[in-house]
């Protein structure tokens, strides 16, 4: 056995703990450990590499209980990270950045030939071939992380430890990583491979250990499982789909927009252009897009952030000429797509934040004053109908992981029960949690009556969500779709313009 | 929950003491480097300083810093900074006591249309930077820091050439002396029911009731009032507020106009319930001390109250170091490292705060 961790525990500050998280992993295999951001992944390689130390638990390298101050005790025993972000000299050549902190002496020179032959070695024996003497600000990702590799191996690494490595790769440069993995292993390395992409976890590990809330869950065999029953490993429940019932539509139009376009200043190109559609209430219409094409204005016009030409129209009323305030009260509600810059006030307390975009009503209005016992006790109905974890309604935004947040945000938004739902990227960037709980909200809304435009770079969101795709590109509306017969590629070619 | 409220108040007491720690140890050393006894400059200072006399000289001077301090915190509150509070309390004061000795009143109706026109003019002052910034994007600071010097040169050629008395032969430049009507009555006969008598350079401008009621009303409007609400979203997250419906380029240009309307007010204690004039002898740098005590007190209506009245008791009671051959500008010593010292204090138990709520979260959603 290579490596072993047992019962480790560590707690700090803002981050879910590690709790009994045990893992083993043989000589001569590739182990991956997967779970969800902010699953406590990082945490244990970071203990394992003696970034951190545990609080509990031990730690076994080839059977021996091993106590490591800093990482420097970790590469004596013959431990290796190679990191996510890379640790290179640009302007240093590929070999003098691998023998760099442990270059082979000679005298006081260093002995540059033995070096080169020790990499030479090296590079023919795992299939990492690399130009030794080029500047590192010559090569490409797939290269610099070679040179990572042989770095790591050059310090006589025979644990090597992977953290999300494929993250900055093309496919094809994914395709040589798994080759040298595969001759790290037949060289009887052992491997641990940190990721969260299933496909790629299944292709190339022997094992699969699954963390989750910082604690391991499972340790199972590649091939004994299938992507879909990792996720729900990881998620720790069935993974939620996107998906609609039935027909919710209602005969009153919500949202009439009539050719609107946004000019530039400058006199090029429109930023949006002759855009035209009505949405019913009971009715999500998805805008599928390549970001970039016009999407984020057509938001910004729909709200009154940005001015426009053409007309708007919301229940059958002209809203052209309303401010951004006045659209908000008459029920136009708004889930933004970069939540803390658009959405939140990151260093006030939950309470004040639950005041944005709704100070001019009820439950947080008494007349002109503001009613902060009002709006704290609505703060903590808000937690607690949308399983926003945190301690309380004086806790700080900021606090909040990502999912809490916007889940926070869109019980805000639901709070006064808009008749429009403008909803970007709802679920960018949080847990599969929070993305179910999300989903099912919008799909109780929509049940009810609400409208909604929905944004999204996640195509089977857009698809399992939506009534009615309209696609976008270059600003102008290029198609209209029926989600139900669109499959994922096909709208995929359709953002592009493929077809 | 009990012993959280209890870390709450230590948490809330911690910055302040360490910030006096820290600077009581950066003057001593200033007094020392003189090479003379810091206790003694300490002992010094108290025992004039908490003379009756003193005393009312320390609410005198802090009540125009608080005014302006208030002004101050109006901007950064909103993000802003309106560094012209000086030149707008100037000539808000200037045109106060011009306008206001032209005619006799009913004493507060006449008192009252001096202060509106002090913070006409102070307002109207600040607007200019207010449309500078809203229209052409101009920085409200470097705008403000021009219109001080414009502020100070307009206003020594207006009572030079057009606003000076020209009836009485003295040698001080002045507007015309206020009528009784337009004189703010000090707090003295109030003062002397409450059993405090008088003495001699004793004496409290009355204006102390209005930055009280100013501070008040400041604490109410920021932190009760759906305008205060999109003030400070405004000042914390300037897109999220203009999302959340704020028309940001309005809030921007009425907090600078109201900024330097309240600012009009800070220049009138002294006019109103001394010298009854403006004349050259108007204290300068009032504007800039603000800043000061506005930092100090996190824009914040008592904590602003403190500072003011520190500041205030460390320029009165340093007045004594003369007697024992220190300098008395020790006190701009004293002042600079109190402020100093407690930016960096605050900004560590808040840092620490976050931290702390970060550990309570991982508690609560952990295990």
């Amino acid at each position: 056995m290579a490596v072993e961790l047992r019962h480790i525990t560590k707690r700090f500050p803002g981050v879910i703990a590690n709790k009994d998280v045990s893992m083993s992993v043989e000589t001569g295999t590739v182990h991956a450990l997967v779970g969800e951001n902010g699953a406590g992944k990082s945490t244990v390689m970071k203990i394992l590499y003696g970034m951190q130390r545990p609080d509990s638990g031990e730690i076994l390298i080839n059977g021996k209980a091993v106590h490591f101050k800093n990482p420097n005790d970790a590469i004596d025993a013959s431990i290796g990270m190679v990191h996510q972000h890379f640790m290179l000299a640009d302007n240093f050549t590929v070999l003098e950045n691998i023998i760099l902190g442990s270059e082979p002496k000679h005298g006081v020179t260093i002995d540059f030939v033995a070096a080169r032959k020790k990499i030479a070695e090296m590079s023919a024996a795992y299939g990492l071939e690399i130009d030794p003497d080029i500047l590192v600000e010559e090569l490409g990702v797939g290269a610099r992380q070679r040179v990572e590799i042989l770095k790591v191996l050059y310090r006589g690494a025979r644990i090597l430890i992977f953290d999300e490595p494929t993250a900055v790769l093309v496919p094809q440069e994914v395709d040589d990583l798994f080759n040298a993995l595969e001759g790290l292993r037949a060289e009887g390395m052992a491997i641990i491979f940190i990721s969260h992409k299933l496909d790629e976890v299944l292709r190339v590990a022997d094992d699969v250990t699954v963390v989750r809330q910082g604690s391991t869950v499972a340790e199972v065999k590649s091939k004994d499982i299938t992507a879909r029953q990792l996720a729900e490993l990881m998620v720790g429940s069935e993974l939620p789909q996107p998906s609609t019932h039935g027909v919710t539509r209602r005969d009153q139009v919500a949202l009439a927009l009539k050719d609107v376009s946004i000019p530039t200043s400058t006199g090029s190109r429109d930023l949006i252009s002759h855009i035209t559609f009505n949405l019913h209430a009971g009715e999500v219409v998805g805008i599928a897009g390549v970001e970039g094409n016009g999407q984020a204005e057509l938001v910004e016009a729909i709200l009154g952030l940005r001015e426009y030409t053409g007309s708007i129209s919301f229940n059958g009323e002209s809203i052209d000429h309303l401010s951004v305030a006045h659209r908000h009260d008459l029920g136009i509600g708004f889930i933004p797509e970069d939540r803390q810059r658009q959405a939140l006030m990151m260093n006030s307390p939950l309470w004040e934040n639950r005041i944005l975009g709704h100070q001019r009503s009820k439950p947080v209005m008494r007349g002109f004053v503001l009613d902060k016992k009002a709006t704290i006790a609505d703060t903590a109905r808000i937690m607690e109908e949308f399983d926003v974890r945190a301690p309380g309604p004086q806790t700080l935004a900021t606090a909040l992981s990502g999912g809490n947040q916007q889940k926070f945000i869109v019980g805000r938004e639901m709070s006064k029960a808009p008749a429009l739902l403008v909803a970007a990227h709802p679920t960018r960037g949080v847990d599969v949690g929070a993305q179910g709980a999300i989903w099912e909200e919008l799909r109780r809304a929509r049940e009810k009556g609400m409208a909604i435009v929905l944004i999204s770079a996640d195509l089977e969101e857009l698809i399992g969500m939506s009534d009615r795709l309209l696609v976008m590109l270059r600003g102008v509306v290029t198609a209209e779709l029926d989600p139900a017969k669109t499959t994922p590629e096909q709208l995929g070619s359709a953002m592009t313009g493929a077809v | 929950m009990k012993k959280l409220k209890l870390s709450a108040i230590l948490l809330a007491l911690a910055a302040p003491f360490a910030a006096a720690v820290v600077s009581i140890i950066i003057s001593s050393l200033a007094v020392l480097a003189t090479h003379k006894s810091p206790m003694d400059a300490y002992k010094t200072m108290w025992d004039f300083g908490t003379t009756q006399s003193s005393l009312m000289q320390m609410l005198n001077t802090a009540t125009p810093y608080y005014i302006a301090a208030i002004a101050i915190a109006i901007t950064f509150r909103a993000g802003l900074f309106n560094i012209g509070v000086e030149g707008q309390l100037r000539l808000g004061a200037l045109f106060g006591a011009y306008i206001g000795a032209m005619f006799v009143l009913p004493p507060v109706l006449h008192i009252l249309i001096i202060m509106v026109v002090a913070m006409t003019i102070g307002g109207l002052w600040a607007s200019i930077a207010g449309y500078l910034k809203v229209k052409r994007g101009v920085s409200e600071v470097i705008s403000t820091i021009m219109l001080n010097s414009l502020a100070g040169g307009l206003s020594s050629y207006l009572l030079a050439n057009r606003f000076m008395d020209r009836t009485t032969n003295s040698n001080n430049m002045s507007t015309k002396t206020l009528p009784t009507s337009g004189q703010f009555p000090g707090l003295m006969p109030l003062l002397n029911k409450l059993g405090i008598k008088d003495k001699p350079g004793g004496g409290v401008y009355g204006m102390l009731i209005i930055a009280i009621i100013l501070g008040v009303a400041f604490w109410f409007v920021v932190n009760r009032t759906r305008f205060g609400f999109e003030l400070r979203a405004t000042g914390a997250n300037p897109i999220a507020a203009r999302v959340s419906g704020v028309n940001s380029k309005r809030m921007t240009f009425i907090a600078l106009a109201a900024s330097g309307a309240v600012a009009g007010l800070a220049g009138l204690p002294a006019v109103l319930g001394d010298t009854h004039a403006f004349n050259m002898g108007f204290r300068t740098g009032i504007g800039f001390s603000a800043i000061a005590v506005a930092l100090l007190g996190r824009n914040n209506a008592v904590g602003m109250a403190i500072s003011a009245l520190l500041f205030g008791f460390l320029e009165v009671s340093s007045r004594a170091l003369e007697l024992i051959d220190i300098a008395p500008e020790t006190y701009v010593i004293m002042q600079g490292s109190i402020l100093l010292s407690s930016v960096i204090a605050y900004e560590v138990v808040r840092r620490y705060k976050i931290t702390l709520q970060s550990k309570e979260l991982a508690k609560a959603v952990g295990a």
